[in-house]
């Protein structure tokens, strides 16, 4: 009992709790940014108000995320000063760099001009309006990129080295910090998949509307939108996965191992689809394996060596000192295949999605519908009833939970896989936590979080199901009639047309 | 001057700004309990500060960032030192945002009048924890040889930092009533210029009480001046309100909190958080900082990305420049 509940432990949880909650607001903030800002820039280019009322839709809808991304995020910043102190003092020469880019380039980007977005439709006119949610949309991405460019220095330091004096990381290269191919890699990979996210995302909703024939032009839009962003976002989450699988195994080659339950070393390495192993002994007891293919992820040939878990244990004790340098296996074995799983079932969905609703010419004449008509979903129209084409609206509609699922398993995988580091191979997790604050104020701190996680998880919850529900709203004069300069030209007297 | 020095005082500007800026949102959401007489009212505050007030978090947000990046001892310390009265900073400002977000999104009364409390709580308990902390911080609390803090909760508690705390709620709250005196148009307007003289005599007798302490304690020449001009500038706030020069009031308060905030860093240089044990064991802007080499590179950074930031935040104020009353807000929400 005393060990589950040390310091340590608790930090851990309190960590991954505020990671995974802050995690799932993430990917959908910077995927509908810049959805919205391509839906709001067809209106402006086309003036067609299907679109106008597609970006007031999902700019709500994205909103409503990135008022918790925001607040969740802030929890994340505090948190290493709070819990994690010690690792503070380590590498907040370098750590702390990238945070500070964060803030100062990102993060007053995106919170400005949100602002502006918000409250500026009666006030700026619609280029410069538009140009705000674009602004958005790169504050978002830089944001993500400077985050990531610090997590990736936690799985691969660089461009640092240990002060003999004082045992801290001191930054010697920033430039290798923020373009070492981890964290290339990291965001290549994590941006996709956020596009992944809010493509499913859109494709759940727009069926959930579709299926019961309303809003049809502007869902149809939506539909398409998401659909192609999930195929696109996800040919190139797996192409950015399988590279960052490449540079796993070369920098951590321990939790690449752990990844596949792989034990002892093997050339060729198969890949793993199911295992069930004695983590004491160090082998598994039933496995289910494609031959060679562990080794083409690894190296990209079928043959070469991938090391097991038992080899690289010895090797790190031989270069760390004596310990156990494994992972939990157990959950690096299954983030690593949830994460793919549905992340592939996402876009197989889409795949599919894509093809059934394709666009008018690709269809014999019959078929085709106009724009205020449900699409056919073409091979279901003939040969099987109604109820099929319920069931591909439902699958659809599920689609949007998938990606969130993939994510929270993919960021378990790359944090729980690096332990028994806080920073690989230089700071263990043990020596990372605040030696000043007690048990108590932790638990203390761990229940109020949760507890307020799960109350703004209900209150978001009912909020995104209402605004759902309650669809794209119709304009009004004062949508299609925008100010023509800054500052708004017309009548002060008017109502504002957003308020809070 | 060292580049310690320099972010020493950066750092000290993120504050200032933090607290100029947020400390009138804080004190608009107070207020929502205090001036506005019904829902209508709230909105009209509220919206007052609707399109700014995110990007004035965010100076909390870089104040911490670059105490991380530029003193990681100082950050620490801090923060884990002050764990408990800094997460009630964070479940508030988690609240607020929250709730500035969701509550206009859903027209039931009990919705709106449950957020409606959150704002006003939210918003005054940080003001007053923030001066409880920075009292603390200038004061000194216990810190060993190894920079880590070693007093209780209760420490925390004391006459001058709590007074301090009390100094910044009514402080923000007078700043955000001028604010609002100055955003607003029709009978919120007068009410608030009326508000923000009462606001303005009890955040000037505490305010000036809390600074005369810190300078009897730890003052000096440069920090005196300070002292003046801070407490100059709030009775010029409270005159101009008086004269219903309201520009000139919020301007006025403005610098009665950034020659507040420059008093105390002033107080503490070239300490960061003394320790109230052993003075060897103070930090120090030499001993808590990161290596010329980083520091560089912020430099660089934010000698760029600062002006920018205030240029384009200057801007969204002038956007949103003119006053709004209760004929602005629309019957819909």
């Amino acid at each position: 009992m005393e060990l589950a509940l040390a310091p340590e432990t608790l930090a851990r949880w309190q960590f991954g709790i505020t990671t995974v909650y802050h995690f799932l607001f993430v990917p959908l903030t910077i995927s509908l940014a810049a959805l919205t800002a391509g839906l709001q820039t067809a209106w402006v280019r086309t003036e067609k108000q299907k679109y106008l009322r597609a970006t007031k839709f999902w700019g709500k809808l994205f909103l409503i995320n990135i008022a918790m991304g925001v607040v969740t995020g802030l929890v994340q910043e505090f948190q290493f000063g709070m819990n994690w102190s010690d690792y503070s003092r380590f590498v907040g020469d370098v750590f702390g760099a990238p945070l500070a880019f964060e803030a100062l380039i990102a993060f007053f980007f995106e919170s400005t001009f949100i602002g502006l977005w918000i409250f500026g439709w009666d006030k700026l006119p619609k280029k410069i309006h538009l140009a705000c949610i674009w602004m958005v949309s790169i504050g978002t991405i830089l944001s993500a990129y400077f985050i990531l460019a610090a997590n990736s220095w936690m799985q691969h330091p660089v461009g640092y080295e240990i002060d003999k004096a004082t045992g801290r990381a001191e930054l010697t290269d920033f430039w290798a910090v923020i373009t070492q191919n981890t964290t290339l890699v990291q965001v290549f990979h994590t941006l996709s998949a956020a596009f992944l996210t809010g493509g499913a995302f859109m494709i759940g909703i727009a069926a959930f509307h579709l299926a019961r024939k309303k809003h049809i032009p502007v869902m149809k839009t939506s539909l398409r939108l998401g659909l192609v962003t999930v195929v696109i976002a996800g040919l190139l989450t797996a192409i950015s996965g399988d590279r960052l699988g490449k540079v796993m195994f070369d920098q951590q080659p321990m939790k690449m191992a752990a990844a596949e339950a792989l034990w002892d070393g093997e050339a060729p390495a198969p890949f793993s689809l199911f295992a069930y192993g004695d983590v004491e002994k160090g082998h598994n007891t039933v496995a289910l394996e494609i031959p060679g293919l562990l080794s083409f992820l690894a190296e990209d040939d079928f043959t070469s060596y991938v090391p097991g878990i038992n080899d690289t244990n010895k090797a790190e004790q031989q270069k760390y000192g004596p310990g156990d340098y494994r992972p939990n296996i157990p959950v690096t074995y299954w983030s690593f295949r949830w994460m793919i799983g549905f992340g592939m079932a996402s876009f197989a969905i889409g795949l599919a999605g894509l093809w059934l609703t394709r666009k008018k010419f690709m269809l014999p004449e019959h078929l085709r519908v106009g724009e205020d008509e449900l699409p056919q979903l073409v091979p279901f129209r003939k040969a099987l009833r109604p109820r099929f084409i319920r069931w591909y609206w439902l699958i659809a509609t599920l689609t949007l939970a998938f990606p969130l699922i993939a994510n929270s398993w993919g960021w378990l995988f790359t944090e729980m896989g690096r332990q028994p580091w806080a920073v690989y191979g230089v700071l263990r997790t043990s020596d990372a936590v605040s030696p000043g604050v007690s048990q108590g104020e932790v638990i203390t701190s761990m229940i109020l979080f949760t507890a307020l996680y799960a109350v703004l998880a209900w209150v978001e919850v009912r909020l995104l199901v209402k605004t759902v529900k309650a669809g794209p709203p119709e304009l009004t004069d004062a949508d299609l009639n925008p100010p023509t300069k800054i500052g708004g030209g017309r009548d002060a007297d008017q109502p504002m047309a957003f308020s809070y | 001057m060292e580049l310690n020095d320099v972010w020493f005082v950066l750092i000290a500007f993120l504050w200032v700004g933090y607290f100029f800026l947020e400390g009138f949102d804080f004190g608009v959401g107070v207020l929502t309990k205090l001036l506005a007489r019904d829902r209508t009212e709230r909105r009209v505050l509220i919206n007052t500060i609707g399109p700014v007030w995110d990007g004035n978090e965010v100076w909390l947000v870089t104040a911490a960032g670059a105490t991380f990046a530029a003193f990681p001892e100082w950050y620490a310390t801090l923060f884990s030192g002050f764990y408990l009265p800094l997460l009630v900073i964070l479940l508030c400002l988690i609240g607020r945002g929250v709730a500035f977000e969701y509550r206009h999104k859903r027209p039931e009364d009990r919705w709106q009048s449950n957020w409606e409390h959150v704002i006003f709580w939210t918003s005054l308990v940080p003001s007053l924890l923030w001066g409880v902390i920075f009292g603390n911080m200038v004061r000194g609390v216990k810190i060993d040889a190894e920079m880590e803090y070693v007093g209780s909760l209760g420490d925390l508690l004391n006459p001058y930092s709590l007074l301090g705390g009390l100094a910044t709620l009514t402080l923000f709250t007078f700043h955000g009533a001028v604010f609002t005196a100055l955003k607003t148009v029709g009978d919120i307007r007068v009410r608030a210029r009326k508000q923000a003289l009462t606001l303005g005599l009890v955040a000037a007798v505490l305010v000036t009480g809390f600074l005369v302490w810190t300078q009897a304690d730890n003052g000096d020449g440069t920090s005196l001046v300070a002292l003046i001009v801070a407490v100059a500038a709030l009775t010029g706030a409270i005159v101009a309100n008086q004269m219903g020069r309201e520009g000139w009031s919020f301007g006025l308060s403005g610098v009665a909190i950034a020659a507040a905030v420059a008093m105390l860093f002033l107080t503490l240089f070239p300490n960061v958080m003394p320790s109230s044990l052993n003075e060897e064991w103070n930090l120090t802007v030499a001993n808590a900082s990161s290596t010329p080499y980083t520091l560089k590179i912020m430099t660089w950074c934010a000698g760029i990305a600062a002006p920018l930031v205030m240029l384009y935040q200057g801007w969204t104020y002038w956007v949103f420049r003119k006053r709004i009353g209760t004929k602005h807000i629309a019957d819909a929400h």
